[in-house]
This record gives C-alpha cells, structure tokens and sequence, in this order.
C-alpha cells in the first residue's frame, strides 16, 4: 500500500477532527438498526417453528387417533 | 377494501412477496446512500466533516415521527373499524418507531456538543421529540398491561390518539418558538436551503430506512399473526 | 354501520378537542417556552439583572476580542446591541455574523455570560459554493434573506 493511500485513509477516518463524533452516530445507528432487524426476524423464526410442531403435534394425533378407531 | 386486507391468510401471502423486495431496496438504498454521505458528499462550509452525521439524523428524525404517525392512523383505524391488522400494526411499529427516536436524540447530541457547544438544552424541539420518545415508552408499556390482550390494545390504542397532538409541535417547534435546533431544511417554503450534493445523500438514507421500517414491520406482524395462531390452537387444546 | 360512524364521530371530535386544549396551553405557556430573549427584548424588559437570562442574536460582525480564552463580542438582533464577555471555550459554530446564544447576567451593564452556545442557520452547502456566492456578491442577498426569514429575530416580531 502506497503513502499517498494510507494518508488518505487515515484523513477519512479523522473526519476533520470530528471522528469521535461522526463515527459513534454512525455506528450506533448501525447496531441499533441491525439489532432491531435481528431480533424481529428471530421472533418471527421461533413462532414459524412453534407453530410448525404445534401442528405436527396435532397431526399426528390425529393420524394416531385414526389408526385407533381403524383397529 | 378493508375487509380485502383483514383476511390474516392474504396478508401473509401478500408479506411474503413483499418483504425480499423491502430487504432489497433497504440494502441497495443504504448503501448507496452511506457511499455518497461518506465518500462523495462535500464537507460543510461551516459544520466541516461533522455535517455528515445529519445524514443518519435528520432520517432518524423524519421516520421517528412518520412511525408514530403511522401508530396513530393504524390506532384509530382499530377502534373505528375493528380491524383485525390495524391493532398489529401498531403494536409493531411501536418499537421501530422508539428506536428511530432514541437514534434522533443520540445522533443529535453527538453533533450539538461540537457544533452548538452542548449535549443538550431544554428546547422546545428537543424537549417535544424526548416527549415523543416517552410516548412510545407508555404505549409499549400499556399494551402489555393488562391481562386481556383486547383490553391493553384500546387503552394503548387511545394514549397514541392523545399523543398525537405532540406530533405537530415537533414540526413546528422550530417556527413557532425560538429555539436552539435550526429550521427545517428540506421540507419548507421556498425549497430547500440545501445544496444538491448534500440532499442526494440525505434522500437516499430517508428513502432506505422508510423501507427498513416496512421490512421489519411486516416480519413483526407476521410473527404476530403466527404468534395469535398458536394461542389460538392452544386455547382449542385446552377447552377441547 | 352505525356504531361505526359513532365511533368515528367520538374520534374526530375528541382529538379536534384536544388539539384546541394543546393550543390554548401552548399559548398560555409561551413566555416559557421561548429559549432566548432577543436584546431588544432584554432591554426593554429589563431582563437579566437580577436573574439569569438567555440573549440570543447575531455575533456583531468585528466585535470579537479574544484575550487568551477570555472572549468579548457584541450581541445584535440589527436593532439593539449587548456586550458580552465569557470565559472559556467557543463551541465550533460560533463566527461572526452567525447566531449566538449566551446565558447569563448583567455586571455593570455588560453581560457575563457563562455559557455559549452556536446557533445554525438552515443551510448546508460545500465550501466552493459558499465562496463562489461570496465572489459573485449573491452572498449578500442570501444572508439578508435568511436574516429576513426571521430565524434571529423572531422575539421583535412577537
């Protein structure tokens, strides 16, 4: 990596002396955001999955129940 | 046209369509819009490099009252019509809407203590927007308060109603009293005083986080839909 | 249908009521709300001798001293002209020309403040912009106009 880049970057990451600003406005935007986001596609994943034993709990209920009157 | 919608199976079919395409515009929107605040937009004459933190602000800002707007219409919609949806949506918007408005108001103060010289000040348009955020506050709390769920709704339904009013006097805060935060600049008469390069970027993150907004309010409904589905299989289970 | 409607009316009416209730109590309560005195108003109400007073204007331009981190400057809202000293840090917004806002009291006819706060105005743009409207003399017509807009003197208008 050349001088000129690393300069360049390291002048990016400075945000004119406001970086101890900038950065934590982005960043807390960002967790704040993407932890929302996480935990509601979490919830909606764990009731998927509840309501697909729920289901498969009465399936096969039911199924046993059948096969009892059958005999 | 509302009862179209109140079918719980047609919503989710219809959510299920539609949330790729919301994660889709949210991902390409954001980035798109971090690209040109960060690395294309000018410093500001006067604020320099710090300008750059509106662009997550002033759409935090923009979205906190949208959402809480949202909440009302949706509230008002279930104590009219009893619609089976509007009670839900608003119930998920609630938490979306708080963390817009906790974002406003850390955002905010990390570019007022350089630029105004303080975290904080008792303004109307800061004091109106922490009234907002205890706002959602009640109405999160007050959904969950009572045992029957119907029963938290409405009186939750009624505190976003009453809390509404503080909706137009955040907007208009800044006009109608003299205050320490600046005017609007985008939404005013006479067009926006702002520069071409900055409002490009501004929109573009508005536009994204109003589409974050619909993406995790439909996964939040359909898991409330799914959610009512389980107590109701298990209420079967029980009586039956 | 028609519980629907009653409903609807009941709504309508009572959130109509509310708004006029919030209007009348944001009416009642302005003189609190209000952040900062413009020095028209502190010196026709006397404001700021014996308690603590918010003065909210321009920073006159040329009136800055600074003398170590003791500052002085001059407060106008283009009709009436404060003094002011403070000790201590200036927040990055503060200029000539720009918004103010001090918080403090009088001391022999000048103010002392101890806090100092900048004010924005609404507009953003880069720096070449600024300097390519300062070139062309436009720069002159936007600042009166924002200046119009009333954003510092909005406490005279009342």
């Amino acid at each position: 990596m050349d001088r000129g880049f690393s300069e360049s970057v390291s002048a990016f990451l400075d945000m004119g002396g406001y970086a101890a600003f900038v950065w934590p406005s982005f960043a807390i935007t960002a967790v704040v955001l993407v932890g929302m986001l996480v935990a509601s596609l979490r919830w909606l994943r764990s009731t998927e999955a509840a309501l697909a034993a729920l289901q498969a709990e009465r399936g096969a209920k039911r199924g046993a129940g059948e096969a009892a009157g059958e005999a | 046209m509302i009862q179209r919608f109140a079918n719980p199976n047609r919503f989710m079919r219809l959510s299920a369509a539609v949330v790729p395409w919301m994660a889709g515009a949210t991902m390409i929107l954001g980035a798109a819009g971090l690209y040109l605040g960060l690395f294309q937009a000018p410093a500001d004459y006067q604020q320099g490099e710090s300008v750059r933190i509106m662009y997550v602000h002033v759409p935090a800002a923009w979205m906190a009252l949208f959402c809480y707007t949202s909440m009302a219409a949706a509230s008002a919609t279930a104590l009219i019509w009893k619609h089976p949806l509007a009670d839900l949506a608003a119930r998920s918007t609630a938490p979306i809407g708080i963390c817009f408005t906790f974002l406003a108001l850390i955002t905010g103060s990390l570019w007022g203590k350089p630029m105004w010289g303080t975290w904080w000040v008792w303004d109307a348009r800061l004091t109106s927007v922490l009234v907002l955020f205890f706002l959602y506050l009640g109405y999160m709390a007050l959904v969950n308060a009572f045992d029957d769920p119907a029963r938290g709704a409405k009186a939750a339904a009624v505190l976003a109603l009453v809390g509404f009013v503080n909706v137009p006097i955040i907007k208009f805060s800044v006009d109608w009293w003299n205050s320490l935060h600046q005017p609007a600049s985008v939404l005013k008469l006479g067009g926006p005083s702002i520069h071409p390069s900055m409002l490009a970027p501004l929109l573009l993150m508005a536009l994204a986080f109003t589409t974050y907004y619909f993406w995790v309010l439909l996964v939040r409904l359909r898991a409330e839909i799914i959610s009512g589905k389980i107590r109701a299989i298990r209420l079967r289970q029980v009586h039956g | 249908m028609k519980r629907k409607h009653k409903r609807l009316t009941f709504i309508v009416l009572g959130m109509g009521l509310l708004a006029a209730a919030a209007a009348l109590m944001l009416s009642a309560f302005e003189d609190n709300i209000v952040f900062f005195y413009s020095p028209t108003e502190v010196l026709d109400k006397k404001l700021g001798a014996d308690r603590r007073v918010r003065i909210g204007g321009l920073v006159e331009d040329g009136s800055v001293e600074k003398a170590g981190i003791e500052v002085k400057f001059r407060v106008t809202d283009l009709a009436n002209v404060i003094p002011v000293t403070y000790t201590g840090l200036l927040p990055d917004l503060f200029r000539e020309g720009q918004g103010v806002i001090a918080e403090g009291r009088f001391v022999d006819g000048v103010f002392r403040a101890d806090e100092v706060l900048a004010k924005h105005d609404e507009t953003y743009m880069p720096p070449e912009v600024a300097e390519a409207l300062k070139k062309s003399g436009r720069w002159q017509e936007m600042e009166k106009a924002l200046k119009r807009s009333g954003q510092m003197t909005k406490g005279e208008a009342r």
